[in-house]
């Protein structure tokens, strides 16, 4: 807004042409939007109709009464969470070091951090398979979220945030007896809120629409994460639109809730990464 | 790397090592080692030791009997694969689309929301959401509005009577369909990104710019594409690695196609999966895996070389 009126006062004669666009970016920005979000709602308002184009709710209680949806949704909370806290702990701790603490060696660990963000699953996925086969931990939760903990991207973020407090914080807890764990306990920890809840959001998004990880070392039913169970329906519902909508349209609400109401962490964190 | 002085760490050197090693770096070595550890096993045990492994495998007969050394036959195998070949060249396609789109949608999304008016909180999110939710969610929503027959766009165009491709049916239409959703799944983070990049130009350029008389258009060349050339390299980069080895393309093509019709979306990536696990080809697959990583390192070192880093600065 001010860049745009701003404009205006310095050139004057160009101020019919300024007025003209201030009107057009926002319809033009307004119908992109829409257009561009249609899917989603589409995929809500087919959720809410039988298959003869009736409006209904049947769809979404047969889906939320359905105790194998319920279960993989159940599965997808106890993976996201847990994945969520695990995430929080190893990679706060990790970040810590990198930013606060001086040891031999701490520019390859942090070369090696960041080159992990360049090896994507796809890539690993077989040896993977094999080490977690080799664990033992076909089929189980552990085997769903401990592989996909290690990304880069989380310790990074932290330790672009732990590098912003000053030192002053730091020194007076160590002046007052705190050795490195306490420090960063007492000092770090409450005031890295906005990081810890960056991460947050980005590592449940992440892991709640995890989809090849848990498809490859899950074939029991009962541990299946919702993405998972629901591309079985496909076959199983196929032509049913209506409720293949409503099953999709639960999947994806959780991510969609805590999307709309944490967005400005994402963007936040994108600031505080370096990368924008 | 600046160390500056800790009253508690210089007390505790002694003068002698003090002088020797200037640089007190091995201060806080035990306490690192208890931070960085977690996180050090999981790299290695779960990243490191697989992109390893990986390497092995591709040298052995590994099935659901044992492993057996084979040297270099799975590579062997691979050049004479037709599958193979055709899974490379439908990646190079996808990421050739792939990339370029990426950047100029997100690039121009991005100058179209950069500045503050009217609901434009609610347009970025609008246009970033589809990236919230899952691509197993985008496949399902797409497959119902690209549907044969009774899908969304098929049953408009019925009712104007124009005919509607078989989008994920025709192997002609297949791969560009999957293309499209993986940019509408990602354009919007990377706008975000580019929104970034925009907003940290001075705005002093662009008054100096409008004081010579130059339009919009001479802005966005003289000023704007050269100041974002380095957030533009990011998203390159990035959509390079997607492109070549991401995710994305995998769940898509599970959900939608299947790698069909007549192998049209049969990405390596894709190819890779279904002969670790459903042909248990799990020495070839890691074979081709080690193929796809050297091509993607080396088109990403390629960026790097021809920028200079992302500095685009070769000819100044």
């Amino acid at each position: 807004m001010s860049m745009v009126s701003h404009a205006g006062a310095a050139v004057t004669r160009r101020r019919s042409r300024v007025g003209a666009s201030q009107i057009a970016r926002p319809v033009v920005a307004g119908l992109i939007s829409i257009v561009v979000v249609s899917p989603l709602i589409i995929m809500v308002l087919q959720s809410l109709q039988t298959d003869s184009g009736e409006w209904t709710f049947e769809n979404l209680r047969f889906a939320l009464t359905d105790s194998q949806v319920f279960r993989w949704l159940l599965n997808s909370v106890i993976v996201s969470v847990s994945s969520t806290a695990l995430v929080l702990v190893i990679h706060s701790l990790a970040g810590y070091a990198l930013a606060r603490l001086r040891f031999r060696g701490r520019e390859m660990v942090f070369l090696g951090v960041a080159a992990t963000m360049f090896v994507s699953l796809p890539v690993v996925l077989v040896p993977l398979f094999v080490i977690v086969r080799e664990m033992g931990l076909l089929d189980t939760y552990v085997g769903i979220v401990v592989p996909t903990l290690f990304g880069g991207f989380a310790t990074i973020l932290m330790r672009q945030f732990f590098l912003t407090v000053p030192r002053e914080l730091e020194e007076a807890a160590r002046i007052d007896g705190c050795g490195h764990f306490q420090t960063f306990l007492r000092v770090f920890l409450p005031i890295a809120k906005p990081a810890f809840v960056s991460v947050a959001v980005i590592n449940f998004l992440a892991s709640w629409n995890l989809f090849m990880w848990p498809l490859t070392i899950t074939s029991d039913s009962r541990l299946w994460v919702v993405q998972v169970g629901i591309t079985s329906f496909q076959t199983q519902y196929q032509g049913s639109w209506g409720y293949m909508m409503a099953v999709t349209f639960l999947s994806a609400l959780p991510t969609l809730v805590v999307f709309f109401i944490l967005q400005r962490y994402i963007v936040a964190s994108l600031k505080t990464s370096g990368i924008k | 790397m600046t160390i500056t002085t800790d009253s508690t760490v210089t007390l505790t050197v002694p003068p002698e090592s003090r002088r020797r090693n200037p640089v007190p770096l091995r201060g806080d070595g035990a306490a690192a080692v208890g931070f960085l550890s977690p996180m050090a096993i999981g790299v290695l045990l779960f990243i490191a030791l697989p992109a390893g492994l990986s390497i092995v495998m591709s040298l052995c007969e590994v099935t659901f009997g044992g492993v057996t050394f084979v040297g270099l036959a799975n590579y062997q195998r691979m050049l004479g694969d037709p599958l193979f070949w055709r899974s490379l060249g439908v990646t190079a396609v996808y990421a050739l689309a792939f990339v370029p789109g990426l950047t100029i949608l997100s690039l121009s999304l991005a100058l179209l929301v950069h500045t503050e008016y009217l609901g434009v909180g609610l347009w970025r999110a609008l246009l970033l959401a589809p990236n919230a939710i899952s691509l197993v969610a985008t496949a399902l929503v797409w497959r119902f509005i690209l549907a044969d027959g009774n899908g969304t766009i098929a049953t408009v165009a019925n009712a104007l009577g124009v005919p509607a491709p078989s989008w994920l049916g025709d192997p002609g239409w297949a791969l560009f369909t999957v293309i499209a959703i993986s940019l509408w799944s990602f354009m919007g983070f990377y706008m975000l990104v580019m929104v970034g990049g925009r907003q940290d130009i001075p705005i002093e350029l662009y008054e100096a710019a409008r004081i010579d008389g130059a339009g919009a258009w001479a802005q966005f060349w003289r000023i704007t594409l050269p100041m974002m050339r380095p957030t533009v390299f990011f998203v390159v980069l990035m959509g390079t690695v997607i492109g070549l080895t991401g995710l994305q393309s995998f769940d898509l093509v599970f959900v939608m196609t299947k790698g069909g019709p007549a192998n049209a979306t049969s990405l390596t990536i894709y190819y890779i999966y279904q002969q670790a696990f459903q042909y248990g080809q799990f020495g070839y697959a890691a074979a081709m895996s080690t193929v796809l990583t050297v091509i993607m390192f080396t088109t990403a070192a390629v960026f790097f070389r021809v920028t200079n880093s992302g500095r685009f600065d070769v000819d100044g």
